[in-house]
This record gives structure tokens, C-alpha cells and sequence, in this order.
């Protein structure tokens, strides 16, 4: 990677690096409450970019993957376990093993039909989720703390939260710039730009894009752990359609491929979310036109009209 | 297991089967001819019974209502058309994802600004009020019969809208290959733009013929986007056929499968377990059904083929 | 003697009622270079297609060195050694001419599941990809973008693509198609060159080419081989000359 085309995400990472420490003389705490949250659904629409912009795989359930985080979180508060790297890994094979089982049965199907298959299997577990009772069912399950980090309550403070979650999706962000530029991640690309050419070099596309959607549902996943400690309360509807449909808008608003892109997105979309809220509580009215003014005059996205030349895809 | 709570339910599920129809159609047809992922079609339904409780509240009949509703319907899906989707027709689907997401926003939100969240209520027809007899201890609302009447006339309509006239045949060439319909000299712009109305008013339609015994309410339109979308790909896209044997499936599996599901996952589990497990599989058997279709047939039942 | 490294028996293919492969035989042996060739329509394409695995076939036998590959797919032959171009450009438009090459020699080159190392520092990809590059006389484009090149480099692309996999057999879709006279003519030498090394089966309509470079020359008319032989065999079959060559295009 050039040193030019890092240079968005370096400016985003020491802007987001340094916003707690602005807050502080700013507002208040609250800021850097949301600040973690934007994070959190900055780490899960970043992974959903890579499937995106790298795969060509539009998931319309990738909601799904924040669910099982979260619930990953619950049930393992439930079984005593409370360490939230111990978390994370429950988590990590629990999202690896549903984008695995779904990824076989949709990724047989291709274009629209893909997309609504991902939709499928996301309210499959979304209705699961709401009939278990034991779970709290649509009410949701309030956790009693916040989980523990090497025994420690580290997280009770929001300001270590918020730079925990930042640490997290500099991480992810460096793992998938890294992977997109790996074997892996050129054999993926190609498959996406022109499928017949590459099966007629020899790739089958059905392990690469299974491997995708492992790596991108297992990131989620731990934004999903993330997001649990955030609220300290998981309901199912972390995993309804209409918040797949979120993180499908944040990642094309910051424009697929760049991955950054989908970082900025997310920002965006919820910074905004929230500003229009201070002002009046009918905020889809404007966000709303808003979308639908980007979609037909912006085709790149945000990354694509800050820094045109760094927001192509990011092999 | 009662017979007639059988025949009830069995005719509960056609209803809801030829709801899904109506609204489905009008989706098929947009994906089939134009490629076209109009996520806003729900809250199309929506408008629909939002504009039939307007006019009927101004009216107040319901008659009157429905035959206003129609062409407002119409005359909206048209307007979203010319404004929006138009511009979006030869971009990719992402883009037009962004952009149908950002219809849905605005006017879910747009009819809790002007009529509040709390549902409307929609006057039910005098004659068509009440209930008969259908058979000894079965008792079925009128209304509801007429309902599956009246979507099993239109869709007989259709039928022969779609495969006996000049236009039905453009819309059928249409959705097997645009660029050469446009080169034989038709006016493609004109095409989808028929196409769309005709598929918004429709699912105006449907939402006006249920605002009697549905809540109107914002957001009544998400949950049946979903169940619509899961119809036509069931059914196969850019195609009525399927599209209308897919909803009657999804509408009778599930309504059917909420009822007697526990009861006959009782026959293999105890009585609890059954009502847990009953419970939750439930909702998810149109999405097991749709998982399973793709499975075998990728294009759905009835594909199109380009 | 070793078997051809082709062998076609019977190859058939319908679409509904409409024969577009009809019973078609040959066989190619390791080192020759054959051209089919036939008028607009006859097939061509759709033979190649399922000679590399493209199109599934309705009837016949394909056979590759030996083994059977009737029911391999298109990767798979890929990987027992059948490379192919198209008739339509077929690259990676936003990768580099250097970056297509490179994933041809990937294909070929151990597991693509390495998913650290960058891709675009390995010698072991690079090397065997500027080898093929300067082959095809593409060296000084390497870093451009597939899709900034002229229809006539992406011809050359995609020979290159094809040699980057090492392949035993070849396969190429019209290869001259839409190239100048002077592209042609270095097409046609690079093609006489890989001659030695490399065998071909090529699809063309360009007869001066063919004439010039095939040992074996198979016409195919209406989905049928009406004859297979030596260029000069070709050249004096009256069959052919009627159906197809016409007495002007051999003075």
C-alpha cells in the first residue's frame, strides 16, 4: 500500500483517536458513550464492506452476525464466563459456524437471489431469538455488568470503552486492508470483477466467497460483543432487517471497496442520526431525502468524492 | 384438530396468500422488466390504506374511498417514478438499495407526521359486514371472502393482461431482454413506467381492500416487503405464475403452520417442548421453505429466463 | 506411440431443437496446431466452449491425454492443463496487465489461501509474469490498468494469461479478431513462435492466418466437421471450396 493512499484512514484513526480527549473539554460524557457506539457499528459495516466491495456479496442479514455477538455475550454472562476476550472467541466460532452453514446454502444462489437468501437466514435467527423466552424474547436480556478484561472491570469506564472499540476496528482495519491485498484477497477480487475468467484460470469461487463471509461474519460477531457491553441490554432486534439494512447503508453512503469508506460511513450516517435528533424527532424526513440524493448523484460515495484516488478498492 | 378450525384457517391462509399476490405482482414485474430493487414498495402498500382512511374519513364511505384510493395510488407510485427511480434504472443494485431504503425512512415517518403513530381505522363496507355460515360451526367473515374474491378475479385479470395483449406481451419481452425490446423501437421509458404504476397501484390496492381489518399504521408496509420479497423469489422472478402459487404457499404455510405447528410437533415432543419449538419455528417456515427452494432451484420455481 | 493430447468423439450439443454440435470427431497430437474454421454461426464457438468446459455437452466424449474429461468442469480442466482465450476480451479490468498474469501463475502456484504477504511483492508471481508479458511484447504496459488497454493488447493479454498457466493445450477464440494488419502480423509470429512449444487448437476466420500457421485445418459447417487435413488437403477439397472457401479467397 502507498503511503498516499493511507493517508484517509491515518487522518480518520487520529480524529477518532483524539475525539474522547476533545469531548472531555466539550460536552459530555455522553459524547463519548456515542462515540463507542458509532465504533462499534463502524467495526460491523466495515466488515460488511469487505464482503461488499471485495466479494461483490451483498448481505442483506449481516445484522445477524451483531445478534449472535450479542447474544454470545448473554449466554456465556449465564454460564459464569465473564472475560470479555473469552467472549469473543464464543463468539467468533459461533458467527464463523452460521456464515459457514448460511454461506453454503445462499452462495448457491447468485445475484438478487443471494441477496434475499442472506435476508432469509437472518429473520430465521432473528425469530429464534424472540421466541426464547428463557432470553427475555422480544424484551430483551439486561446484562448486570459489563464484562471483564483480564479479571479487571476495565470497561466500566466509558473512556477505556471507547478506546478498547477503537482498538478493535484499528485492528480489523489493518487485518482486512492486509487480507484484500493477500493471495487470498486477489483471488477473491478477481472472482468478483470477472467470474468466468477466473473459473477458466482454475478458481472455484465457492471457497473464496465461503471464506469471506466467515471473516466478515466473525468481525461482526465481536462488534456484536462490543455492542452488548455498550447497552448492557440485548434484544433481537440488534438483528431485524432493518438494521441489516443500516449497515448496508452506511457501507455504500462511505462508498464500497475502500474500506475506510465504510468507517466514514457509519460515522456519518449515525453522527447525523443523532444531530437531527437534538433538532426534531422526525430525523428519517431528512435522512431519508438524503439517501436517496447520494444514491443518484453519488456513485463513489463518501470516499469516493474526499480522496478520489484512495477510495478504490482496497487490493 | 376441528375440521372447520381447519377450513378457517386454510381460507385465513389464502387471504393472506392473495394479499402477498397483489402486492408481489407488482414487485415481480418491476425486478423482472427493470431490474429493479424497489425496496419502497411496502410503504406503497401503505400509502394505499393511509390514502383510502383519508378519503374515507372526507367521504365516509368506503366505496367511495376505494375508487378515489386507485387512482391516487397511481398517481404516487407514478410521481416516485418520475422523481426517483428513473434516475436509478441503468445504476446497480446497491445504489438503488440506498435509495428505496431512504423512500421507506421518509414516509414511514411522513404519514406519522401528518396522521401520528396511533393506527386509523377504515370504515368496513356495510354489505360486506358480518359473517356467514359456511358449513355447521363454521362461521367466516364476508368481508374476508370477498377480499380472496376479489384478489383471485384480479389475478385472473392479470393473467390475461399478461399473456393476451400487445402490452402484456411488451412487459413479457420486457422482462426477457429490455435492451431489445427498445431496439425493436418501443419506448422503453414509457414501458416501465406503465410497469411500475401498474405494480403500485396494485399494492395501493391491497393496501385499501385491508385497511377495513388491518391496522393502518406507519410501518405496516415493512413486514410485507419481506414476505413479498421471499414470494417472487420463491415464485421466480419476472414471473406472475410464480408469484402467485408462491404466495398461496407462503400465505397457507404460514398462517397454517402457526396454528397446528405445536400441535403436531406434539406428536413427537412433550406438550412443552412442542409449544416452545412450535413457537419458534413458526415464523421461520417460509424462510426455511425459501432457503430450501433456492437450494434445489436457485432461480426459483418458475425462472425467467434472460 | 503416445496417445493424441486431444481426442473428440461424437461431441454433440442441442439447444432445444436446434442441433449446434452435430456429431463431431478429431483428434490433435502434442506439438501441432489446428484451426477450425467455418462460416459465421457454424459452431465454432460453441465447440470451444465445450472443449474447455464452459458449456456442458449433450452427447461424446472429451478426451485430454487419455483421461476422460467429459464431466470436468471448467476449473478443473483448467487445472489438468487446458488454457483458453475468448472471442471476447475476457481480463480483470481493474487490475494491472502485470496483476492478470500474475493471477494466472497463481492459479498454478501453490494455495491461494495464504491470506497474509502481499501478493503484489512475490517473486515467485511477478517473475514468472514478466517472463509471459515480455513473450507476448506487452513489457512496457505492465502497469496499466487492464481496462486502459487497446482491444489488440487485451488479445495479447489474455495469450499471455494463457502461457502464465503453463498450459498443454490451448485453446483460442478467434485470437486475430479485430487487430490491425500490422497487430495481426505480429500476432501471427508470436502465434508461429509459441508453435514449437505449445499445442493449439485455434478458431479463426482469418484464412491468411490459418493457411499460414495450421498443421491441421478442421471446416466446420452447420455444426458438422465436413472435413479435417493438411491446409493444402483443405485447399483442393471440393467440398469445402463449395460450402464455404469459394474459388476467389484461394487464388
Amino acid at each position: 500500500m502507498t503511503a498516499r493512499g493511507q493517508t484517509p484512514a491515518i487522518v480518520l484513526f487520529a480524529g477518532l483517536a483524539l475525539f474522547p480527549l476533545a469531548a472531555r473539554f466539550g460536552a459530555d460524557a455522553y459524547l463519548v458513550t456515542l462515540g463507542a457506539r458509532i465504533l462499534i457499528f463502524a467495526l460491523a459495516a466495515l466488515s460488511l464492506d469487505f464482503l461488499v466491495g471485495q466479494g461483490a456479496l451483498v448481505s442483506f442479514g449481516h445484522a445477524a452476525y451483531l445478534g449472535i455477538g450479542a447474544y454470545s455475550v448473554v449466554l456465556a454472562s449465564i454460564a459464569g464466563i465473564d472475560d470479555l476476550l473469552a467472549q469473543a472467541l464464543i463468539a467468533i466460532v459461533a458467527a464463523a459456524l452460521f456464515a459457514a452453514l448460511t454461506g453454503y446454502v445462499s452462495l448457491r444462489a447468485s445475484g438478487v437471489y443471494y441477496i434475499m437468501s442472506t435476508l432469509a437466514f437472518g429473520q430465521m435467527l432473528y425469530f429464534l431469538f424472540v421466541s426464547l423466552s428463557a432470553l427475555g424474547g422480544d424484551d430483551g436480556y439486561t446484562l448486570s455488568s459489563r464484562s471483564r478484561l483480564i479479571g479487571k472491570p476495565l470497561l466500566e469506564s466509558d473512556f477505556s470503552f471507547y478506546y478498547l472499540c477503537l482498538a478493535a476496528l484499528a485492528l480489523a482495519y489493518l487485518v482486512l486492508a492486509r487480507v484484500a491485498k493477500s493471495r487470498f484477497g486477489r483471488a477473491l477480487n478477481a472472482v468478483r470483477q470477472n467470474p468466468l475468467r477466473a473459473r477458466a484460470l482454475g478458481f472455484r469461487p465457492f471457497p473464496f466467497q465461503v471464506a469471506a463471509c466467515v471473516i466478515a461474519g466473525a468481525i461482526a460477531g465481536v462488534a456484536g460483543t462490543l455492542l452488548a457491553n455498550q447497552s448492557e441490554f440485548v434484544a433481537p432486534a440488534f438483528m431485524s432487517w432493518q438494521r441489516s439494512g443500516e449497515l448496508l447503508v452506511m457501507t455504500i453512503l462511505g462508498g464500497v471497496g475502500s474500506l475506510w469508506g465504510a468507517i466514514l460511513g457509519a460515522i456519518t450516517y449515525l453522527t447525523l442520526e443523532e444531530t437531527l435528533s437534538l433538532l426534531t424527532d422526525q430525523t428519517h424526513l431528512l435522512i431519508g431525502p438524503l439517501l436517496v440524493v447520494v444514491a443518484i448523484f453519488g456513485s463513489r460515495g463518501l470516499a469516493g468524492a474526499l480522496a478520489p484516488k484512495s477510495s478504490g478498492r482496497a487490493a | 384438530m376441528s375440521l372447520a378450525l381447519l377450513a378457517v384457517q386454510t381460507l385465513n391462509g389464502l387471504q393472506l396468500g392473495i394479499l402477498l399476490f397483489l402486492i408481489a405482482a407488482g414487485l415481480t414485474l418491476t425486478f423482472g422488466v427493470m431490474n429493479f430493487v424497489n425496496l419502497a414498495h411496502g410503504v406503497q402498500y401503505m400509502v394505499g390504506a393511509y390514502l383510502a382512511a383519508m378519503f374515507a374519513a372526507l367521504t365516509g364511505g368506503f366505496w367511495s374511498a376505494l375508487a378515489l384510493t386507485l387512482p391516487a395510488a397511481l398517481a404516487f407510485g407514478l410521481a416516485l417514478e418520475v422523481l426517483i427511480f428513473r434516475w436509478l434504472y441503468d445504476r446497480d443494485h446497491l445504489s438503488q438499495i440506498l435509495a428505496t431504503f431512504g423512500v421507506i425512512l421518509f414516509l414511514n415517518q411522513g404519514v406519522k407526521t401528518i396522521w401520528g403513530a396511533a393506527p386509523l381505522s377504515v370504515p368496513m363496507p356495510e354489505a360486506l359486514s358480518g359473517s356467514i355460515t359456511l358449513m355447521p360451526g363454521l362461521l367466516f367473515p364476508v368481508y374476508r371472502l370477498a377480499l380472496i374474491g376479489v384478489g383471485l378475479a384480479t389475478a385472473l385479470a392479470l393473467y390475461l393482461l399478461i399473456n393476451h395483449t400487445r402490452v402484456g406481451m411488451l412487459v413479457r419481452a420486457g422482462s426477457t431482454d429490455a435492451a431489445m425490446v427498445s431496439a425493436l423501437g418501443v419506448d422503453i421509458r414509457r414501458l416501465f413506467m406503465l410497469v411500475f404504476g401498474f405494480g403500485a397501484m396494485l399494492a395501493g390496492f391491497a393496501g385499501a381492500m385491508v385497511a377495513p381489518i388491518l391496522s393502518v399504521e406507519p410501518g405496516m408496509g415493512d413486514n410485507l416487503l419481506i414476505l413479498a420479497f421471499v414470494v417472487i423469489v420463491i415464485g421466480g422472478i419476472g414471473s406472475i405464475r410464480g408469484a402467485f402459487l408462491a404466495a398461496l404457499m407462503v400465505g397457507l404455510i404460514d398462517t397454517l403452520g402457526r396454528t397446528f405447528g405445536p400441535q403436531l410437533l406434539r406428536l413427537a415432543l412433550s406438550p412443552s417442548a412442542a409449544s416452545q419449538t412450535g413457537r419458534a419455528l413458526a415464523p421461520m417456515l417460509i424462510y426455511i421453505l425459501m432457503a430450501a427452494v433456492l437450494f434445489e432451484r436457485p432461480a426459483g420455481l418458475f425462472p425467467v429466463k434472460r | 506411440m503416445s496417445p493424441p493430447l486431444l481426442s473428440v468423439e461424437g461431441l454433440a450439443k442441442r439447444f432445444g431443437a436446434l442441433v449446434v454440435t452435430d456429431d463431431v470427431s478429431f483428434s490433435l497430437d502434442e506439438g501441432r496446431l489446428a484451426a477450425l474454421i467455418g462460416p459465421n454461426g457454424a459452431g465454432k464457438t460453441t465447440l470451444i466452449n465445450q472443449l474447455s468446459g464452459a458449456l456442458p455437452s449433450d452427447g461424446g466424449r472429451i478426451l485430454f491425454a487419455g483421461l476422460d474429461i467429459s464431466a470436468y468442469d471448467l476449473p478443473a480442466r483448467a487445472e489438468l492443463g487446458l488454457a483458453r482465450s475468448f472471442q471476447i476480451t475476457s481480463v480483470f479490468p481493474e487490475l494491472s496487465a502485470l496483476e492478470n498474469v500474475a493471477l494466472a501463475v497463481q492459479a498454478r502456484s501453490g494455495s491461494s489461501f495464504r491470506f497474509f504477504g502481499r501478493a503484489a511483492r512475490e517473486e515467485a508471481l511477478n517473475a514468472p509474469a514478466w517472463t509471459a508479458l515480455e513473450r507476448v511484447g506487452l513489457r512496457a504496459r505492465a502497469g496499466d490498468l487492464a481496462r486502459e488497454l487497446s482491444h489488440g493488447e487485451k488479445r495479447l493479454l489474455e495469450i499471455a494469461m494463457a502461457l502464465a498457466l503453463r498450459p498443454r493445450l490451448m485453446l483460442l477464440d478467434e485470437p486475430f479478431a479485430g487487430l490491425g494488419s500490422d497487430e495481426t502480423r505480429a500476432a501471427v509470429d508470436l502465434v508461429r513462435d509459441l508453435k514449437s512449444e505449445y499445442t493449439m487448437l485455434l478458431v479463426e476466420h482469418d484464412l491468411d492466418a490459418v493457411f499460414a500457421l495450421a498443421d491441421e485445418i478442421g471446416v466446420l459447417v452447420n455444426g458438422r466437421l465436413i472435413a479435417w487435413g493438411t491446409p493444402d488437403a483443405i485447399r483442393a477439397d471440393a467440398g469445402v471450396r463449395s460450402a464455404y472457401l469459394g474459388e476467389e479467397a484461394l487464388a
